[in-house]
Formats: structure tokens, C-alpha cells, sequence
């Protein structure tokens, strides 16, 4: 398979473009595998790459129900950022920050990753010391963060309602220069390709029915297309966790429910920043195309109906007015939901469970997108050696038994508070 | 939008109540007696139910009362909606 280059597009572009192939392969499952990921989302990709790359497991299957990226990677609103309080939060992040910034060079897969800035309003004096908090947190942590005032933020994002007639007069707010967008479909392609060239089976429309077990531990999937046996077996299904898991036999702090995203018909230039809302909860950016991308809030209430209702819709549209009344007139073209492991701390869990052989990465709630390279890494390594690594030594199942939960917003045991 | 019959107020839109979780989940009787798993279990496990769930909703901008309901959570459908039973008072000494 080639490599993409100039070069290489100069030659296709000669041949009319008529030469390019499939970048991976279709196979048929093999018997058994040295190790078994379920879920062909960014997360289980990632993982597979790492796997091969990182620690020399070739012999390895990604097993997805539907397609390539159907799932959350193809639904989220594209944001990358690091921007978290507590240690171990923050220090995951900036590892996959740090990823994502050589990570179209190291999968030779443009991901259009654009570091253009993720700012957070702050709508009071006392927001805006949480946010001064917040930013000391991550620059002890390494982690780039600058506190804005008032004409910061009117210099960084023209066109914002920054009077003080506003609904939410903005105080300032924190930025982190080094956030931004990537193509979220690339990145789930650029890592299939890469990971299928280095021998990872990519199986598509297999979905796991069922995990077999012994006493030592796991020994296989039962799926669509018959059993795979496999003595190491990761789930990068989040969504779903607590359906795969309890075919094992293992109940999650986990609720799933439904957040989500729309798209505005496509304008020119408009907003070159990522800007979150901190009154109420928006987050929108401009994607290449044009188009508005907004979310907010999960619907509230469990749900595994990848499409949600109309108050939150709403509300998330009155969010982007009161803070950009010029968009007034713009209309909705896209709106669409996806289901979140929403855990009972808000933070995600990665890594063993009580059943030897099972691994478990999943509970991303709304963060699941700009987390995908440093997940897989840490996945990887912990399949691969059986322990987890220290980035996400952590983000165990067992904190929540300890009492060692990693609550950023302090909500308290209330998944759709998170 | 989720229509909620309320038992007392009759059906109104979702947006007048505030969600309160699995109802299924309850709170062991004696926490000083109970060992750390059990209220492990308590505090964080759920069963999240593809299908059938049973929910807490208060009718926050009604009659304030808190109902039982039964939702199905791929089809949104509500099969049952009726209050939930008032705790019984202690003695009230």
C-alpha cells in the first residue's frame, strides 16, 4: 500500500485519479486472535494501532457490529482540548494533546487538525476565579492556558455580544490556545489504514452476541459470524459498556444516555475559534464546510435512541443567540444524537475489570472524541502487559469502591448531572 | 418530547419535570452496618436496561410530586406513570 505524499497525488492526479484502492482490507475472521477488540470507533482503532505499533501484537482483531466510525466518532462536534483540573484528567488529556499534534504525520492520514483555540466564557467575577484556578491547575500540569478579560475575548471572537445588555454579560474567560477541531471521520480512517497495514483485521458487520468465559478468565466472542477465541479481549464500545460487560458478567457505574449535535447551513468565515458557553451549556465551532456546529447539554434522562428531543434543541439554539445575535437568521440543517456511557463521576474508565482477560474502555460521557489517541495508547499498553499504564492508573473501575472518584464538576453520583 | 400523564395533573410536557434516576435503586436501611461493596453497589451500579426502565420524575413545575414511571428507553414509550408511595412517617416523636 502506498504512501500519501505530494508525490503520490501528483501521480494520480496524471492517471484522471482513476488508481486509488481501498486503503484496508475485508477479511474473514480468523479462528482466534491474540487479542480481540469489539468497537470500530476511533477508541478501538486507536487501540489496535498501538497495539501493533507500540507493543508488537500483529495478531490482532477490531470487531464492529456496523461501520467504520458509525458510532460517536461520527457523531461528536470534533473538539480537541486539555483543559481539566484535576491531575489525573489533565495529565491524560495533554498526553493525547500532545499525540494529536504529530498524529497526521504518524498515520500519514491527514486528520485536519486545527489548533485554533478553545475559549471558555466566564459571565462573573467569581466564574472567572474558577477559571483562574482551573488555568493555574493546567499550567502546573504543563498544559497551556491564558485567563482573558473582557477585551481579550472581544479581539479573539468579533461578532460575540459582549455588551452589558447582554442576557450574560461576558466577564472574560479562559483559553487554551493549543485546542481545536479535527476531522472526526479521518481520524477513524486514518487509523484503520494504519493499523491495517500493520496486520490488524479489520472486521466489520460482526456484532458480538455474547463473551465466553472459564474459570481463568475469558476465552473468546461469540458474534454474528461465529466464535473467535481469544484470551484478551478489550471493549471500546461506549454507549454500549454496560451491555457488553454484563455479557460477561459485570455490572458498570455507567447509565447511557442520549446527547445531542446539530449543524447550521454552511456561511463564509465566520468564527475561528471554539467557544464554550459558560452560563448555560454550548459549545460551537465553524467546520471547514462552513457550517455551525453546536451542541450542549445530554438530553437528561437514560436513553439508547441515537436521536433526542426538541427542548434541548431549543435551548442549545437560544444559547448560540444570546451570545451571537447576528446568527438569528441562520437555520438548522443537520440535527442528530448519540449514546453516552455517562458514569457516575463524569470522568472515563479505562482498564482491567474483575474478570482476567477482560478490559474495559469505555465511560468517556460527552469527552469521548479528543481522547482517542491517548486512550488508545494507554488501552494498548494495558492489554498488552495486563496493568495499566501510569496515564490511566486513575481512570480504574476500583476508584468508585475506594471512594477515589475523579468528580470535575463535583455532581455528585448523578450521571445526567455531568 | 416526552408527553408525561401525571396522575394529578394530567399530560404534560416533559419539560415541567426534573429526572431523578433508576427507581429500582435502594438505599440499604442501615449504613453504619453496611460493608463497603453493598453501598459500592448503592452509590454507583446500575443495571441501565436496554428496554423497560424504571424511573423517578418530580413534576417540578406541577403538583411537586415525585412519580414512578415505567419508560422504554430505545422507543421512548411510557407503559405507567403513578405516584410513588408516600414514605411512612415515624412516630413522629
Amino acid at each position: 500500500m502506498s504512501r500519501y505524499s505530494f508525490a503520490s497525488l501528483v501521480r494520480h492526479g496524471v492517471m484522471g485519479h482513476r488508481g486509488w484502492k481501498p486503503v484496508w482490507r475485508d477479511p474473514e475472521p480468523k479462528s482466534s486472535y491474540d487479542a480481540i477488540i469489539v468497537g470500530g470507533g476511533g477508541h478501538g482503532l486507536a487501540s489496535a494501532y498501538y497495539l501493533a505499533k507500540n507493543h508488537h501484537l500483529n495478531n490482532v482483531a477490531v470487531l464492529e457490529k456496523g461501520w467504520l466510525g458509525g458510532g460517536n466518532t461520527g457523531r461528536n462536534t470534533t473538539i480537541v482540548r486539555s483543559n481539566y483540573l484535576l491531575d489525573a484528567n489533565a495529565r491524560f488529556y495533554e498526553h493525547g494533546m500532545k499525540l494529536w499534534e504529530g498524529l497526521s504525520r504518524d498515520l500519514n492520514f491527514n486528520v485536519m487538525f486545527s489548533q485554533r483555540g478553545v475559549l471558555n466564557l466566564a459571565h462573573s467575577k467569581g466564574q472567572l476565579e474558577t477559571f483562574r484556578r482551573r488555568g493555574n491547575a493546567m499550567r502546573l500540569n504543563g498544559i497551556d492556558a491564558e485567563l482573558l478579560n473582557r477585551g481579550d475575548v472581544a479581539a479573539l471572537v468579533p461578532g460575540m455580544d459582549l455588551s452589558g445588555n447582554a442576557r450574560f454579560p461576558i466577564e472574560g474567560g479562559l483559553l487554551q490556545p493549543r485546542g481545536g477541531t479535527a476531522r472526526h471521520d479521518a481520524v477513524a480512517w486514518g487509523y484503520a489504514r494504519a493499523a491495517d497495514r500493520r496486520g490488524v483485521d479489520i472486521i466489520q458487520n460482526c456484532e458480538v452476541t455474547g463473551i465466553r468465559r472459564d474459570r481463568t478468565g475469558v476465552t473468546g466472542v461469540e458474534t454474528s459470524r461465529g466464535f473467535i477465541a481469544s484470551k484478551r479481549i478489550g471493549l471500546a464500545v461506549a454507549g454500549h459498556s454496560t451491555q457488553l460487560a454484563a455479557m460477561a458478567g459485570v455490572r458498570l457505574p455507567i447509565e447511557s444516555h442520549v446527547l445531542q449535535a446539530m449543524v447550521s447551513e454552511p456561511v463564509k468565515p465566520v468564527l475561528d475559534t471554539v467557544v464554550t458557553f459558560g452560563a448555560a451549556h454550548l459549545y460551537v465551532s465553524q467546520s471547514d464546510k462552513g457550517e455551525l456546529v453546536m451542541g450542549g447539554d445530554i438530553d437528561g434522562y437514560n436513553s439508547f435512541a441515537q436521536r433526542g428531543n426538541l427542548p434541548v434543541i431549543e435551548h442549545v439554539a437560544a444559547c448560540l443567540l444570546a451570545l451571537f445575535p447576528q446568527f438569528s437568521r441562520l437555520r438548522i440543517l443537520r440535527t442528530w444524537g448519540g449514546i453516552m456511557d455517562m458514569t457516575m463521576d463524569g470522568s472515563p474508565i479505562i482498564g482491567t475489570t474483575p474478570v482476567p482477560g477482560l478490559f474495559l474502555n469505555g465511560g468517556w460521557c460527552y469527552g469521548g472524541f479528543k481522547a482517542t489517541p491517548a486512550s488508545g495508547w494507554v488501552f494498548a499498553h494495558t492489554m498488552a502487559t495486563g496493568q495499566p499504564h501510569s496515564l490511566n492508573a486513575d481512570l480504574n473501575l476500583d476508584r468508585f469502591r475506594q471512594g477515589r472518584v475523579l468528580d470535575e464538576k463535583g455532581a455528585g453520583p448523578y450521571p445526567w448531572a455531568h | 418530547m416526552l408527553l408525561i400523564h401525571c396522575p394529578h395533573c394530567g399530560p404534560r410536557a416533559q419539560t415541567e419535570f426534573s429526572y431523578g434516576g433508576d427507581a429500582n435503586v435502594a438505599r440499604p436501611p442501615a449504613p453504619e452496618e453496611t460493608d463497603d461493596r453493598t453501598w459500592t453497589d448503592y452509590l454507583y451500579l446500575r443495571d441501565n436496561a436496554k428496554g423497560s426502565h424504571a424511573e423517578l420524575w418530580q413534576h417540578i413545575f406541577g403538583c411537586r410530586r415525585w412519580l414512578r414511571l415505567h419508560r422504554d428507553v430505545v422507543s421512548h414509550e411510557i407503559t405507567s406513570c403513578s405516584d410513588l408511595p408516600r414514605p411512612r412517617t415515624g412516630n413522629g416523636s
